[in-house]
């Protein structure tokens, strides 16, 4: 199938659901309106919300925060998760006795902590990045670790054989090779480190698309949820493109993420 | 005169402790010395221990019993003197096939400008030099031992080790990459230990070629000298009678073996 075609189809199918969703909430079937406004709203009304807060310019301050706060999930989280992956994957006694706390840290359904954290670090943005943090770690934690003790035993052999020293080993041989792990879980760690954001602040916040949110939801105003939804998805997908981007440049070497298309 | 030996295994015994607390014994007693200068090819069926003997000499393993020298000084740690080439893939996935001939440099503490310029000289030595910036998934099989080849050969070592380098390859590749390592080698002719399991190819390079019987605690029970004039080409010389005639010679020695070890496995599965 071409791109043309591909594409088309993906609009049409966008194209139908808005149109249904707009004759199902407005047009009555055998005297019944199947979508009432009061729970559904509608496309245009949804629309008009999102020309509003953009006309306004009220929606950048909460999209600079969001985006502020998953930045900073991501980027300490995966410092932390690399640096602890790495220690962990370098020393088997200290990954063996921190093993089954780990499992159970990873099993804890994080959102559960963001009360506590809200308590901690107050309703600003630390208490959102400590909940992103919380998710990210874990996914760039496993995977670094993973990594590390999965370089393959020739390429090490051979890296010993043509004389590199522990440190150029290091440099070398299980840093790119972690790092690769760490990019091949890129998609789903600034996922979540979104996630974490948008979620902190549904849960108890002064600013943050997931405010935005919420707010709307606290007055019944159901075309706010939906045009909230809807500039947090398009948010998403920018971010994610972003995130694409980076992949093809640093995974350059790897032939499963660059070459599928070639 | 008499040339150095290069490499010397004296007794060599190499055994491993299995899972369950017994001692495998891989090889027994193994005395093996190659000279300076000299290609010596160790033929022996599938799973005798040719492989351990070379990550023996190489320092990867250390001999239950017996000594190793490389030219006269017991081995301690790691050969330095030695290059290996492996089996496997052992190159850097996430260099480039410039960067995984410089790295042997490097490694010494050339600095990096410097370095290229020789890695470069290398892929043309080896033929790639068309090929300097993709990464090793984008090179075919032969391209990437050619390139494990100069990765090795860049750091000049005093004696070259391979472990069936080009036993992943197809029949035409390997012949083709025999002759450019017969080719490289002539330059300088270092030390080669050679393992593979194909006896017409350690005809075809070797200046010795030795016979392992089949595993466990296998033994060396032969050695040739093959007097073939140099240099060779792989493909002209096993036209050669003489080829033929020493081919004939050993292979009813290596029969035995290759029919033992064959048995072996199969009862050893049958075991399990």
């Amino acid at each position: 199938m071409s791109r043309v075609t591909l594409l088309a189809l993906q609009v049409l199918v966008a194209i139908v659901c808005i149109v249904l969703w707009q004759l199902l909430s407005t047009v009555p079937v055998f005297g019944k309106i199947l979508l009432p406004p009061f729970f559904f709203s509608n496309p245009i009304d949804v629309f008009e919300q999102i020309v509003k807060w953009f006309v306004s310019g009220v929606i950048w301050k909460h999209l600079a925060i969001t985006l502020w706060e998953s930045i900073l999930a991501f980027v300490i989280g995966s410092l932390s998760g690399v640096l602890v992956g790495f220690w962990f994957a370098r020393q088997p006694l200290v990954a063996a006795v921190f093993d089954p706390y780990v499992k159970m840290a990873n099993a804890l359904p994080r959102v559960v902590l963001a009360p506590i954290f809200a308590l901690w670090l107050g309703l600003g943005i630390w208490s959102k990045v400590a909940l992103g943090v919380t998710l990210v770690f874990f996914i760039v934690f496993f995977n670094v670790y993973q990594g590390v003790k999965e370089v393959s035993r020739t390429v090490l052999d051979n890296g010993r054989m043509l004389g590199m020293s522990e440190g150029q080993l290091m440099r070398h041989v299980y840093w790119p090779s972690a790092l690769s792990w760490m990019f091949s879980s890129l998609h789903t760690s600034v996922g979540f480190a979104v996630v974490g954001a948008v979620v902190g602040e549904y849960l108890g916040s002064a600013a943050g698309l997931g405010y935005l949110i919420q707010q709307a939801e606290g007055v019944f105003d159901v075309a706010g949820v939906f045009a909230g939804m809807f500039v947090l998805s398009a948010f998403v997908i920018l971010i994610d493109f972003g995130v694409t981007l980076a992949e093809r440049r640093l995974l350059v070497w790897r032939p499963t993420t660059s070459d599928g298309r070639g | 005169m008499t040339t150095p030996t290069a490499v010397a295994l004296e007794d060599a015994k190499v055994a491993f402790r299995l899972g369950d607390g017994r001692v495998y014994t891989a090889v027994e007693k193994a005395h093996l010395a190659v000279a300076q200068g000299e290609f010596v090819a160790i033929v022996g069926p599938t799973g005798c221990g040719k492989s351990t003997l070379l990550n023996v000499a190489a320092g990867l393993l250390k001999p239950a019993a017996g000594s190793v020298k490389i030219f006269d000084r017991p081995l301690a740690g790691l050969n330095r003197d030695a290059g290996y080439l492996f089996q496997a893939d052992a190159l850097f996935p996430w260099k480039t096939a410039l960067d995984n001939v410089a790295i042997g440099l490097e490694i010494k503490g050339t600095p990096r400008a410097e370095a290229l310029p020789h890695a470069q000289k290398w892929l043309t030595s080896v033929g790639l030099v068309a090929f300097a910036n993709r990464y090793p998934h984008m090179l075919s099989g032969g391209q990437r031992k050619r390139v494990a080849l100069a990765q090795v050969l860049i750091r000049d070592p005093k004696i070259l080790l391979m472990d069936e380098p080009f036993g992943p390859l197809d029949a035409q590749t390997r012949q083709v990459m025999g002759n450019l390592l017969l080719d490289l080698w002539n330059a300088d002719r270092k030390a080669v230990l050679f393992v593979t399991h194909d006896l017409e190819e350690a005809i075809a390079l070797a200046d010795r070629v030795v016979i392992m019987s089949a595993g466990p605690s296998s033994r060396i029970i032969g050695d040739w000298r093959v007097t073939l004039p140099r240099p060779r080409d792989i493909f002209e010389v096993r036209m050669d009678k003489d080829f033929h005639a020493l081919h004939r010679e050993i292979w009813g020695v290596l029969k035995d073996e290759v029919m033992k070890g064959y048995a072996q496995s199969t009862h050893a599965a049958e075991a399990v």
